[in-house]
């Protein structure tokens, strides 16, 4: 307890800093509201509701794209190591697209989807599918030969030993490509709510900007961090006990 | 499972790309989905040779590789200064160790209104927002190479009578190279996103701000162009990281596995 408040104390500074800077004149407050105001805007948001409406829309979509991305890319990088066919066909696909900077494709979903949330969900999707494409595919071909052998020699067909062996060995790196894939979700998620959307943190973040309601534009940005980073932690946390087996 | 030789591969590599560009062509000529949708393959690159031919795209390339370069060049520099101080000074590490941990995996976009309320809509603004978000991982990797160098290195340094400066310079950073390389080799990509989904929400020319603006005027062969332009930059910026690695790296023990 007391090496976290040792640890945390800079935190505390930057947050009495943020609170006297402004009070003092030394900044305009327009540019940097004082930390309560932005706190007093923050339960605001929550007492009317628009936290509520526009954060849960904003995880509905960042669930469903990063869902779907899992499911598609494991099978997918499994697949790859699996079948030569696949990865003959499938490789250097990912190859050439991995370097594309992802933030290319949120106009293109949005010519193609529309304003909604579709266009959000596919562009959470198509920017998280290859972190997973490649972590599954790299853990699932560094699989060892001899489990494979034993398996096979026990009697196992072809579809329970990817379920049961080389699944399961893959899953570190699995875990790990899909731990990228949570961080670039909420990129490319607020990124396309910012740029255009009816709804979702980004949008309620770049509309009170616009309109200049700068406390609970902070309010805002606060809570996205808060979000994205506990969800790192959060996501270590499952990792670690999805692979306590291999001690 | 084949194994294929690196010339197969960099072979098969072609000979993909091309089989997809081919499947483009003649999906988009089938007129499956209408050609405002995805236009064909050949409308595009006439369409790309026009704006390079006038000018327009070898401007936004310059502009967007400018504010993304410069972006990058603060972070690199002001990075691996703090990593290295973090490593060695404990005051430093005590005030920063919490702000890194916390900053790391925060989504740095959501700080974009934020950057433009305090540095406006022009090229300070993009260049920071850039240098916030690609700082990150080069503290990191600074920080854990700079903790990493083997001491045997220092002492026997400092044996032969290196100053403090000589220790640094000498031996520590370059010691510490392959693992701030890698923390560079991840913000370079990070640099050109955000330098992009920067000028889509600012404006100001480069390759976002002309995507979007194509994008409110519903010119879609404008809209791919432009990704297929930022799809090439991409690419050739992260090959240009991998040769630059190895030409620095040569002395490294990783160049003789490669």
């Amino acid at each position: 307890m007391r090496s976290a408040v040792v640890r945390y104390s800079p935190l505390l500074l930057l947050a009495i800093a943020w609170e006297a800077v402004p009070r003092l004149g030394l900044v305009d407050p327009d540019t940097l509201p004082p930390l309560s105001a932005v706190l007093r805007a923050w339960i605001g948001l929550l007492r009317d509701g628009d936290l509520a409406v526009n954060g849960l829309s904003s995880l509905q979509n960042l669930t469903a794209g990063l869902v779907l991305a899992i499911v598609v890319g494991v099978a997918l990088g499994v697949l790859m190591a699996w079948y030569w066919p696949v990865e003959v066909l499938v490789n250097p696909l990912v190859r050439i697209l991995y370097p594309l900077p992802r933030s290319a494709l949120i106009p293109v979903m949005i010519l193609w989807f529309g304003l909604g949330a579709a266009s959000k969900i596919a562009a959470v999707f198509l920017g998280c599918l290859l972190p997973v494409v490649i972590g599954a595919f790299n853990g699932a071909r560094g699989v060892e030969q001899v489990l494979i052998w034993s398996a096979r020699a026990a009697g196992a067909t072809s579809l329970e030993v990817l379920r049961e062996v080389v699944v399961p060995a893959a899953m570190p790196e699995i875990l790990a490509g899909i731990r990228n894939a949570l961080a670039l979700s909420f990129i490319l998620l607020v990124a396309a709510e910012l740029l255009i959307s009816q709804r979702g943190m980004g949008y309620l973040i770049s509309s009170f900007g616009e309109a200049g309601a700068y406390d609970a534009m902070f309010a805002g940005v606060l809570t996205v961090s808060a979000v994205g980073f506990f969800a790192d932690r959060l996501y270590l946390l499952v990792m670690g006990w999805a692979l306590r087996w291999r001690g | 499972m084949a194994r294929v030789t690196a010339l197969g591969q960099a072979a098969l590599r072609w000979v993909s790309i091309l089989a997809v560009l081919i499947l483009w062509q003649v999906f988009a000529e089938a007129h499956v989905v209408s050609a405002f949708l995805l236009p064909s393959f050949s409308t595009v690159s006439v369409r790309l040779y026009h704006d390079v031919v006038s000018g327009d795209m070898i401007l936004a390339v310059a502009l967007t590789l400018y504010r993304a370069f410069a972006g990058f060049a603060l972070a690199a520099v002001f990075g691996v200064a703090i990593g290295i101080l973090i490593a060695r000074i404990s005051v430093m590490r005590w005030f920063f160790d919490p702000l890194v941990s916390i900053g790391l995996p925060m989504p740095k976009i959501a700080y974009l209104p934020v950057f433009i309320l305090w540095f406006g809509v022009f090229d300070a603004s993009k260049i920071l927002m850039v240098t916030f978000s690609a700082i990150f991982p080069v503290i990191v990797a600074s920080w854990a190479a700079a903790d990493g160098v083997e001491g045997v290195l220092l002492w026997s340094a400092l044996s032969l009578g290196a100053g403090r400066r000589q220790l640094l310079w000498e031996i520590a950073l370059p010691a510490s190279m392959p693992q701030i390389f890698t923390g560079l080799q991840v913000a370079m990509p990070i640099s050109l996103i955000v330098e992009i989904i920067s000028e889509m929400a600012m404006g100001g020319e480069g390759l976002g701000g002309s995507i979007m603006t194509e994008m409110r005027f519903a010119d879609s062969p404008g809209v791919f162009s432009g990704i297929l332009a930022i799809a090439i930059v991409g690419a050739v910026l992260v090959k240009a990281m991998e040769l630059i690695r190895r030409r620095l790296l040569l002395w490294h023990p990783e160049a003789l596995a490669g």
